[in-house]
């Protein structure tokens, strides 16, 4: 098993009801690995889904990228800076 | 300054006291500080290997503000200012499309909504993340402060 941090921002955070938690997952396990167990733990994440993009360590990733012990996969709504 | 720069253009974005005619009170910022910063590195290591600039800052706040006060800061200084308009303007307009920053408008009543976002774009950028030190005030900024650029 590995442990990935889930982070969740902005409305994300607010459907998930936290800021973030560990989730534990099977040695290659991916993004989307990650992104379902969110989804089953938090069901009105499922509402953004279309809108959301993952960052992985800081990095935007793809669904199918690898993870290891320790990554951190946050989910980012549409952003607005500035 | 230096010496060799012959112009500085300063974009500074204030909080307005409306959005689509609704009266608005203030704004609370929500930023991903870890991967803002980072971005905010590269951002500026972009630039400088895009444009023939000088110096370049970017500032970022984090956090509640009121109507007026000072959101974000753009300084950048050229040899001649169509560069330095050239590279501010690309500036401001990665930070609002590429950076993980998201804010909630305080409208009357205390009511607070999310503003519309767009989805983040990922950073084209080749440049090495660097690891310099983030020296004050630069990046992302919680703390109250009237001089938010300084010389």
């Amino acid at each position: 098993m590995i442990r990935v941090k889930m982070i969740y921002f902005a409305q994300a955070r607010e459907a998930a009801g936290t800021k973030g938690e560990e989730l534990s997952l099977d040695e290659k396990s991916n993004v989307r690995s990650a992104l379902s167990r969110a989804f089953e733990a938090h069901p009105k994440l499922r509402q953004l889904e279309k809108a959301i993009k993952v960052a992985l360590n800081e990095e935007i990733t793809q669904e199918d990228a690898p993870l290891k012990e320790g990554d951190r996969v946050a989910l980012l709504p549409p952003v607005v800076g500035g | 300054m230096d010496d060799d720069a012959g112009g500085t253009v300063l974009f500074v974005g204030t909080i307005r006291n409306q959005t689509n005619g609704k009266e608005v009170k203030g704004l609370e910022y929500e930023v991903y500080r870890r991967m803002a910063e980072r971005q905010i590195a590269k951002l500026e290591e972009e630039i400088r290997m895009r444009w023939p600039i000088k110096s370049i800052r970017l500032v970022h706040r984090e956090g509640k503000l009121k109507v007026g006060e000072v959101s974000v800061v753009v300084a950048v200084s050229a040899a001649h200012r169509g560069e330095a308009f050239d590279a501010a303007r690309y500036a401001i307009d990665r930070i609002k499309e590429s950076f993980p920053i998201w804010k909630r408008e305080k409208f009357r009543g205390g009511r607070y909504a999310w503003a519309k976002g767009t989805p983040i774009q990922s950073h084209s950028a080749s440049a090495p993340t660097t690891s310099e030190p983030q020296t004050s005030p630069r990046g992302i900024v919680r703390r109250r402060t009237r001089s938010l650029v300084e010389a």
